[in-house]
């Protein structure tokens, strides 16, 4: 059957050796392993349509995959199932200044969008930590996040319209350069929909203007409740800043090991707060912060004052995750939400766990969203530990629901936190997400045994960072 | 005789109870009411929760906007895409079932960036939830995101959760005369994106005039007011006061019998406007959210001369007020399997109106 799969694709662009297929076995939850029967590499929307209705017709699964970052396990292949990657679907097709919009390929960088729009002014704003490797695909079908999701959404609302082929093989466009549209919105339900409908082979995107200025401060606190104390006081104030994040001792202790970023010696948690705009309102809302932050206890401010400052500031931010790396030969990172305003007893109740189960867990979080990302230290070579870790995590997530909160704020639910998907959404709810499935792939071919609570977990214990991690070019966030 | 629920429960009853049913909120946009026996929502009323420093609320679906934004300013919060016809009583779930969004929508986005969390009755009759009620969640699918615009032909929503956003602290509004058309949208094009960040930038076509709103600290927007004054010198000039933009949230400029939304991208403005120009009075146009969304305005004598030049045009557009037999779409419509098979999954009895 496979002959005519190659058949579609001439070339050698069908890898079915055991050498070239485990380089797909696994992406950024390394924890999971399944090795696919072939890997396909389409240049083409053509050739992805092709390919995908030799899958429909032959009743053979398919995961699409760009980067492999998932850290949900959403690009884990599927045993007896192809991989269809789609890094060679790389095209900026257009960047229209007019109307604000890049229209793209799946294939094509996060960060390269935004260096495509920069001569206009422009950029796109979702920036996961993974932005320099991970691609647009992979964004829309897992609603990616980032550091700036408050004030900006996550990628589902900077996807105006896309091209794509379901998994029936029907190829299909949605929405339009026009920011508004009339009728259902099936962009919106297809970013996010965590490659269960289809392939997006091309993405209308809507770009924004760049700020004209930056102000960005670091605070250094003593306790982690009272960086959080700081944060509902910016929010109360009235600002809308940018960006809102903390680290907790521990994982200032590991960026700092790994890149030296300076943070303020001795801090239990430090407080980054990014307001952005006209010079004009950025100098009224500094005066304001300002006073809002002389208030909080905190013991050491820094301002950014220039760009290669604020780079060095975000530089520790964005390394924590594979910093971590350096404490422990291994770490799961869990991306529950609760409501912002009970954090602080989220991060008690995690640090109490912690303590309780003597795995030691890290914190960076997206604070002005409440996204949590505990970084669960384990050492994958001790007999139980990545169970136990696993067993923790779980308990973090059933803590964001009971708080009203979600399982997941950005990374999805892919194949690691199916289990607790019934424990945010009822039995029937669950079943109208399966019949809207059903809609798009009645025959479950596309990305089989990701979101819905399902069988046994093709998990193999791992250690160590993923390759990509340990040369520093993706992270986890 | 209209059934009026106060619960959601008693929603699925009602729908449970019969064949053919259609859902219907304050009757601001009445062209988008289907056929089958009328569901009204406005006994389910009331915001269920409602923490500021969240950023979100939940209210029930015949909450009327109104209410919502009285709510919302006591503490200087505000939902920032200007829901449409809150005077004229809209309600929640209507809001979003039509999918239109006011002025506001320029800045930060509009319904689909801001409607977070539902429960609604499907076809089935049975309660159904999507979304959370957290300002970021990535859990299963975004049935909030394909319920706007979906105007109750997928289900009855009896819950919503919106995020919200601090109301500026100040706002000034401008006004930009342009010579033509063209040089509006060179105009719209460059306020879009320069750093001066406009929470609104809307267009008369028949004035030949940009409206502009400004949001922030006062001694700021004083110098970025200045700015834009010197770069149209003599074109620009400053209006105080809200009541232009509550008119144009409630579309008062739109005396025709017909009111339809098309969406539009800025480059197809100056077109479209030159032929709204052709009608001599008859049509009448606005752009809005920087010339993203065309509306229309016009009496049944002028409804096929508007549908054949959306056709000519591959736009579509909907009818928001003005009953035709044909239905709430003018222009041209994408046809595609998936959206049958998608109403099939929600709604297996085919009990709200088809799409």
């Amino acid at each position: 059957m496979i002959e005519s799969l190659k058949a579609l694709l001439p070339g050698g662009r069908v890898l079915t050796r055991d050498v070239y297929l485990a380089a797909y076995e696994s992406d950024g939850l390394t924890a999971f392993r399944t090795k696919p029967r072939a890997v396909v590499l389409p240049e083409t929307g053509e050739e992805v349509i092709k390919v995908v209705h030799w899958c429909h017709q032959h009743g053979v699964p398919f995961v699409a995959r760009g980067s492999g970052t998932s850290l949900s396990g959403g690009s884990l292949p599927v045993e007896e199932g192809i991989v269809i990657t789609l890094n060679r679907l790389n095209r900026i097709l257009e960047v229209d200044p007019v109307n604000r919009v890049a229209i793209v390929e799946p294939g094509v960088i996060n960060l390269d969008v935004s260096r495509a729009a920069e001569s206009h002014g422009l950029y796109f704003a979702p920036d996961p930590s993974s932005q320099t490797i991970c691609t647009i695909g992979g964004n829309v079908a897992f609603n990616s996040g980032g550091a700036h999701c408050l004030k900006y959404g996550m990628t589902a609302n900077h996807v105006l319209g896309m091209k794509a082929v379901l998994a029936t093989g029907e190829v299909v466009e949605f929405g339009g350069r026009s920011r508004e549209q009339v009728g259902p919105d099936f962009t919106g339900l297809f970013c996010g929909s965590e490659g269960l409908f289809g392939v997006g082979l091309e993405f209308t995107l809507r770009l924004l203007p760049k700020a004209e200025c930056f102000h960005t401060v670091l605070a250094g606190y003593r306790s982690l409740e009272e960086a959080g104390n700081a944060v509902g006081a910016v929010i109360d104030s009235g600002l809308l800043p940018g960006a809102l994040e903390i680290m907790d001792a521990l994982a200032i202790e590991a960026a700092e090991a790994a890149v030296s970023c300076g943070y303020p010696a001795g801090a239990e948690a430090v407080l980054i707060v990014e307001l952005e705009g006209p010079t004009e309102k950025v100098a009224v809302e500094r005066a304001q912060l300002d006073e809002i932050l002389e208030k909080t206890r905190s013991f050491e401010k820094r301002v950014a004052a220039d760009s290669v400052e604020r780079m060095t500031i975000w530089k520790g931010r964005k390394s924590a995750f594979s910093a971590v790396g350096r404490l422990s030969p291994d770490f799961i990172v869990q991306d529950g939400v609760v409501p912002r305003t009970r954090l602080g007893e989220a991060l008690r109740r995690i640090g109490e766990m912690s303590e309780e189960t003597g795995f030691r867990v890290a914190n960076v979080f997206h604070a002005g969203d409440g996204n949590l990302h505990p970084l669960i230290l384990y050492d994958g070579r001790r007999e139980g530990s990545l169970e136990g870790a696993e067993a923790l995590a779980g308990r973090i997530l059933e803590m964001c629901v009971e708080m009203g909160g979600s399982i997941t704020g950005e990374h999805g639910v892919g194949m690691e936190k199916r289990d607790y998907l019934p424990g945010m959404f009822s039995d029937y709810d669950i079943e109208v997400m399966k019949r809207v499935r059903a809609a798009f792939d009645p025959k479950e071919v596309a990305n089989p045994g990701k979101m819905f609570p399902g069988p046994e977990a093709p998990s193999l214990s791992r250690s160590g960072l993923h390759p990509l991690e340990e040369a520093g070019v993706i992270s986890r966030e | 005789m209209t059934e009026k629920p106060s619960s959601a429960e008693e929603v699925a009853e009602v729908v449970r109870a019969h064949a053919r049913i259609s859902a219907v909120g304050g009757r601001t946009k009445p062209a988008l009411v289907g056929e089958g026996k009328e569901l009204g929502l406005s006994g389910l009323t009331g915001i269920t929760d409602y923490e500021a420093s969240e950023y979100t609320f939940t209210a029930r679906a015949g909450t009327t906007i109104r209410e919502v934004e009285e709510v919302l300013k006591a503490k200087r919060q505000y939902l920032p895409f200007d829901p449409l016809f809150a005077e004229s009583g809209a309600t929640l779930g209507g809001t979003v079932a039509s999918g239109a969004c006011g002025p506001g929508r320029f800045r930060f986005g509009g319904l689909r960036d801001f409607f977070i969390g539902v429960q609604f009755v499907d076809g089935a009759g049975e309660l159904v939830r999507s979304g959370g009620k957290v300002v970021k969640n990535a859990a299963g699918f975004d049935l909030p995101k394909f319920l706007v615009g979906s105007m109750g032909r997928f289900g009855v929503m009896t819950e919503l959760s919106f995020k919200v956003f601090p109301a500026p602290f100040e706002t000034v509004n401008l006004s930009v005369i342009c010579p033509d058309h063209v040089s509006a949208v060179e105009r719209l094009a460059e306020v879009a994106s320069s750093r001066w960040e406009a929470d609104a930038l809307e267009y008369d076509p028949s004035e030949k005039t940009i409206l502009l709103r400004l949001g922030g600290p006062g001694e700021a927007l004083d110098q970025i007011c200045e700015e834009i004054e010197g770069r149209w010198a003599g074109e620009v000039e400053q209006f105080r006061g809200i009541t232009g933009w509550r008119d144009l949230r409630e579309a008062r400029w739109a005396q025709g019998a017909f009111l339809v939304k098309v969406p539009i991208t800025l480059s197809r403005v100056s077109q479209l406007a030159g032929w709204v120009d052709g009608c001599g009075g008859a049509v009448r146009c606005w752009c809005s959210s920087g010339g993203n969304v065309a509306w229309f305005s016009f009496g049944r004598n002028e409804l096929d001369a508007v549908d054949e030049m959306l056709k000519g045009h591959s736009m579509a557009g909907l009818t928001i007020r003005g009953s035709d037999s044909n239905g709430p779409w003018l222009g041209e419509r994408k046809e595609n399997a998936i959206l049958g098979a998608v109403k099939e999954a929600l709604d297996p009895g085919n009990r709200f109106p088809g799409i």
